[in-house]
């Protein structure tokens, strides 16, 4: 099998009020079931390497995490050459339940936005409260990013991942380069 | 003249010159000024032409209210029409050019349609352009476009960007005046979110410049307290040179800031639209002064009174040496004292009112020396384009002159309007004030939020408070109480700063003046000075019987200018109101609607333009397309190769290149758009049963079968091969465009109607490369790449399996759309290049040729396959296009059943889709009509039929078609008539829709 190649080969924007990388491939598999069942827990647990997410949240361990992405729908994060190992033993384990394990890691694009003015940029293109204290690191949102869907979390106090589809990533990638430009700094957020 | 004065000037740093030009001619300013500033500053008192009448105007404001100083700016990329001068903040090298003159702002043709004005009265064009109608468009508009108009439209792309910013608050206070500052104050001290925006670059409004005495200091000292205390505030936003442009349902608001409009040039974004949702807004927006409607108030040299103290105290700058203030307050005193102090002459105060005794300004002036005429009115202003004097009467009578006073300036006011437009745009009450003859917001009827509760508050002048310390103490309760129904609490000794009171004498309400005057004053009486309204024009509109104020509104234009009637809205309903005989409140005002004040369309945009004008989908083969000639073409968001383009062909040569070579060797598709749901669970079966019109349950695990989606009203919305992965697992394919769509759709059955049935749906478009491997080599090219059987035997037409190719990971769909042996592979999107690559080698001499969406199209219609979007349009259903064999007959149920069991549904009479061949040979003109005997109603000719998709057949050599026909299907080889738009009748056979290999053998080998 060839490497995997990401959307945009990994490119990055860094002359900005923020660094823009795409980042990945990364591993991700989508699990849909009863998210109060606990065998369903306990295969997610067990994939994920972390424990089951509240709601709006994201659990990490290096690589490895979960995030809640909606009341039937995790998302278990793992490293890309991972995925289909995983993807096998979730299937088999959750052969006798009712769910439904997907690897969505080639549909999407991953973005990482890096500096003081991160949140700023964000703020910019998704309708959500970005201000210290109202997001923080271990919160995921799914919203949109100008005119496309996306989730993005905090991977540290001035670091974003943004999660969208594929074939917009160049969109994507234009837009936070848009928002990032030179002289946008707001100072919205002291 | 108007001129720089020695002193004054609060906001100027002098030592700082700025260069700028108007019209060509260089003039200088200083940073700190406004262009209005500034070109008063150099005597340039005529600015632009009026609408109409394209009389001369001036500056008659200092804020966002100016009617008439609207100015072409910049050049090329930063060209931009009608901006006001009075909110354009000066910077070195602005260039501006006025509008609405031809061919000179001096001396302009225009002008003559004055002499005409007893030709253009009110409701003009809806009286004199209605007949002949043809002259509408060739002579009327040309005319009256050349002749009117204001600004010119750009003819250079924006060479600026634009941005959105997303902001919540518990407290959005606009207006950065003290009662905004003090409300701030108040909302930040409680610790709930506040953002304070204000539209000019400076905090404080117009208290500083009015001399009030707070806590016993100026009003200076008290803003920059509150700057200082608000800054230091974790919890308070603080942002200048940001107007609020609107508030809508849910506390909503738009901010617009003007980032670098001061100093272009700087890098960043040129407007920042502020997109605010905030738990409750204040609008502390102060008020505006109304002007007075005498005879010639639009001369130049005629200028609100408190705009021409703003004038003298914040830049400096005198607009004449000689002044006549004109008033039905006190508060045009302070202009008086203000010029008065600068050193300036003001001959005389004509007061409308007659007092019994002086107010504490009165005597201020008066102890200044300067002559206070009570009961006194202009009769009219001498001058042309310049204030040379004034002619005085009694405010009483009908204008007969007592005396003329020689002057170069008026300044006029007749009293105050509180800024309600933001408390407006949702729905917010106004109750009228008969001491002040202004409309307040009604606190009782604030508007109201989806709690039931009101959202926004006014504070300040805006609510109707004209003293300091009321305009203090009613922002200070005012943000008190919308902290605490927040759940907030301020600190107890928090409290209001104390303002000075004045004892004012009462204003009189004067909406004409004199009270009098004649007709042929009325007509030089100016209401609305952008769209040339006048006191006659509304009298007029009333006796004519648009008494409604919406009516009387649009018959003559008052108010719908770019200022919307800042300045005109209330005086033009008192006359429409005196002109009908009522009072004032039960005529009511117009609408307000945001925005507030112009915004531009970019900052509305926002970074949407260019590049990301609009998401655009690619595969992951979309470099690969765009480095080998492809032609785009949009489908959904998705951009697909129409064709690859050689070097020397045309689009059309290589269509007919790439089908023939995909008939006779090896053609590659990239299939990735097309959509790709997986359902699963112990009801999938029986959901997929009611989703399709065929039996899906029934089908076998590994293998594929074509299916047709109906809507519940019974029309086909969609089609695809769906593949039985296991036992509770399916993979349903979609339309290019019909993906998301279709994902919801299930979702939404799910979720809504059988939320108890045991199935996930998950879309999996874009995890897969998928491509099309399509021709009589295709075999023999997955056979190179080796790894698992692609053999009649094990892997049969319809058939579907997971293996190997190559080495890359990959499911295998031995389905076809082109009629053609075909395998359909999905391999991992993050692996599709690289797959797509080796088969381009594997099939290098197989003869190998990628193939467009143009091309798939011809294969399909050779092959009498639908398309949906093409044969469908919304109100097809399966029947009609001879698609009844994929109608399952065992099933109970399924969406659109009994819709198409309706009479209209089985109507004989319905099209029905048949292949249609030209006699000649010729292509038929897709979408053309086939035309029957006799005319409709109508009179026009009943048609018969319509041509659906319509392609030269390379491999047929002919034109091939297809089309819906009335009773088609019985009418085999009848020839149909469809007139072309060309001028040509094509003429057509009826055939069978499948025009190649009729048995279907080709693909199945």
């Amino acid at each position: 099998m060839s490497e995997p190649v990401t959307a945009l080969h990994n490119a990055s924007y860094t002359s900005g009020i923020a660094e823009v990388f795409e980042v990945g491939p990364i591993g991700m598999i989508t699990l849909r079931g009863d998210l109060n069942a606990k065998p369903l827990r306990k295969v997610a647990v067990a994939a994920a390497g972390v424990n089951v997410p509240d709601q709006r949240g994201i659990l990490t361990e290096g690589a490895r995490g979960m995030a809640w992405m909606s009341p039937d729908e995790l998302l278990i994060l793992c490293p890309y050459d991972e995925v289909h190992a995983r993807l096998a033993d979730l299937q088999s384990a959750t052969a006798k339940l009712h769910a439904l394990a997907v690897n969505m890691s080639d549909a999407r694009a991953v973005f990482e936005i890096r500096g003081p003015h991160a949140r700023e940029v964000l703020a910019k293109l998704a309708p959500v409260d970005l201000a210290p204290g109202r997001f923080a690191p271990g919160t995921i949102r799914r919203t949109r990013m100008a005119q496309v869907p996306a989730a993005f979390w905090m991977v540290d106090d001035v670091t974003f991942r943004i999660v969208c589809f594929r074939s917009v990533a160049q969109y994507m990638f234009d837009l936070l380069k848009i928002a990032a430009q030179p002289g946008s700094e707001v100072g919205a957020f002291k | 003249m108007s001129t720089r004065l020695a002193t004054g000037g609060r906001l100027l740093k002098k030592s700082q010159a700025v260069e700028f030009t108007f019209n060509g001619k260089t003039m200088r300013g200083y940073a700190g000024d406004t262009l209005a500033s500034a070109l008063l500053a150099n005597d340039q008192m005529l600015v632009g032409r009026s609408f109409k009448y394209h009389r001369p105007r001036g500056i008659v404001a200092a804020g966002p209210e100016e009617p008439n100083a609207l100015v072409n700016l910049g050049d090329e990329a930063s060209f931009e029409p009608n901006q006001r001068v009075t909110t354009t903040e000066l910077f070195e090298g602005l260039t501006a050019t006025s509008q609405n003159h031809w061919p000179s702002l001096e001396f302009d043709v225009g002008a003559i349609n004055k002499h005409l004005s007893r030709f253009l009265p009110a409701g003009f064009y809806y009286k004199m352009f209605m007949y002949p109608r043809s002259f509408w468009k060739h002579v009327y508009e040309p005319i009256i476009r050349q002749s009117a108009g204001l600004g010119k439209a750009p003819k250079t792309k924006d060479g600026d960007t634009y941005e959105h910013f997303y902001a919540f608050c518990d407290v959005l206070v606009i207006g950065g005046g003290v009662a905004g500052l003090e409300a701030a104050l108040s909302a930040g001290r409680s610790g709930a979110r506040v953002i304070l925006i204000e539209q000019t670059a400076e905090w404080g409004g117009r208290t500083p410049v009015d001399g009030g005495i707070i806590d016993e200091a100026d009003a200076q000292s008290f803003v920059d307290r509150a700057v200082a205390e608000l800054s230091a505030m974790e919890n308070v936003t603080l942002r200048t040179r940001t107007m609020g442009a609107g508030v809508y349902d849910h506390g909503y608001v738009l901010g617009y800031e003007r980032v670098t409009d001061h100093q272009p040039g700087v890098a960043g974004p040129r407007h920042r639209l502020w997109r605010i949702r905030a738990g409750h807004i204040i609008t502390a927006t102060g008020a505006i002064e109304r002007p007075l409607s005498f005879a010639g108030n639009d001369i130049p040299g005629v200028m609100l009174a408190a705009a021409m103290r703003d004038y003298v105290v914040n830049f400096g700058v005198s607009v004449g040496d000689r002044t006549v203030v004109v008033t039905n307050n006190d508060d045009a005193y302070l202009t008086a004292i203000a010029l008065k102090h600068a050193g300036l002459d003001v001959p005389a105060i004509l007061d409308a009112r007659v007092l019994p005794q002086d107010s504490e300004l009165m005597a201020q002036a008066k102890a200044l020396g300067i002559r206070v005429l009570m009961g006194h009115a202009v009769s009219s202003v001498k001058g042309g384009k310049r204030v040379t004097g004034v002619v005085v009467c009694s405010q009483a009578g009908e204008g007969a002159v007592l005396e003329e006073i020689a002057c170069d300036a008026v300044a006029m006011s007749g009293g105050w309007s509180p800024v309600v437009h933001l408390w407006s745009h949702c729905g917010g009450k106004l109750v009228w004030d008969e001491a002040h003859a202004c409309f307040n917001p009604d606190p009782n009827n604030p508007p109201i939020g989806a709690d039931g509760a009101g959202f926004v508050t006014a504070a300040g002048a805006a609510s109707g408070m004209f003293q300091l310390d009321d305009v203090l103490n009613d922002a200070h309760a005012a943000a008190d109480g919308v902290t605490r129904s927040l759940g907030f609490k301020t600190p107890k000794d928090a409290k209001a700063p104390k303002g000075a009171r004045r004892d004012d004498a009462p204003m009189m309400p004067v909406w004409l003046m004199p009270q009098g005057a004649s007709a042929k004053l009325r007509e030089k009486a100016w209401l609305d000075y952008q769209n040339d309204v006048k006191v006659s024009d509304v009298r007029l509109a009333a006796q004519e019987g648009f008494v409604s104020v919406e009516h009387a509104k649009r018959y003559t234009t008052l108010g719908m200018a770019t200022d919307q009637g800042k300045l005109s809205n209330i005086n033009g309903l008192a006359t429409l109101a005196n002109a009908v005989n009522a009072p004032i409140p039960s005529v009511g005002t117009t609408t307000f609607r945001p925005p507030y004040h112009p915004i531009s369309m970019a900052a509305i945009g926002g970074e949407a333009r260019g590049a990301v004008f609009q998401p655009v989908r690619r595969t992951p083969l979309h470099d690969w397309h765009d480095a080998n000639g492809a032609e785009w073409e949009p489908v959904g968001h998705w951009r697909r190769p129409y064709a690859y383009r050689r070097a020397n062909e045309t689009t059309h040569d290589a269509v007919m290149r790439e089908v023939s070579n995909t008939r006779e060797k090896m053609g590659l598709l990239d299939a990735s758009t097309l959509g790709k749901i997986i359902v699963k669970g112990p009801d999938a079966g029986k959901f997929l049963d009611m989703m399709y019109t065929n039996m899906m349950s029934t089908l076998k695990p590994g293998k594929c079968r074509y299916g047709l989606m109906c809507s519940e009203n019974g029309f086909l919305i969609d089609d695809g091969v769906v593949a039985r992965i296991e036992e509770d697992t399916w993979l349903c394919h979609t339309t290019t465009g019909g993906a998301e769509r279709i994902h919801g759709h299930m979702e939404e059955w799910l979720q809504t109607e059988w939320w108890d049935w045991n199935v996930y749906v998950a879309n999996v478009t874009e995890q897969y490369a998928q491509v099309a491997v399509v021709g009589p080599n295709a075999r023999k090219c997955l056979e190179r790449l080796g790894g698992m059987d692609v053999s009649k035997e094990t892997l049969g037409f319809m058939d579907w399996a997971d293996g190997e190719l190559g080495g890359f990971k990959v499911r295998v769909y031995r389905i076809s759309f082109s009629g053609e042996l075909s395998y359909e592979i999905a391999v991992d999107a993050s692996h599709g290049r690289a797959f797509w690559d080796a088969l381009l080698v594997a099939g290098h001499d197989l003869g190998v040729m990628p193939y467009g969406t143009e091309s798939l199209h011809i294969l399909r219609a050779e092959k009498g396959f639908i398309m949906i979007g093409d044969e469908t349009d919304g109100t097809i259903i399966p029947q009609d296009l001879g698609l009844s064999w994929a109608i399952s007959k065992k099933k109970d149920d399924y969406l659109g059943k009994r819709a198409q069991e309706r009479s209209h549904m089985t109507d004989p009479n319905r099209w029905k889709l048949v292949g249609l061949e030209t006699v000649d040979g010729s292509t038929l003109p897709d979408g053309a009509y086939a035309v029957g005997e006799g005319t409709n109603e109508n009179g026009q000719r009943n048609v018969i039929g319509r041509v659906t998709s319509s392609y030269h057949s390379p491999n047929l050599g002919k034109g091939i078609a297809m089309g819906l026909v009335l009773n088609g299907p019985d009418r085999m080889g009848e020839t149909l008539s469809f007139p072309g738009t060309d001028g040509k009748t094509y003429e057509a056979r009826i055939t069978d829709p499948v025009f190649y290999d009729k048995e279907g053998e080709k693909p199945n080998v």
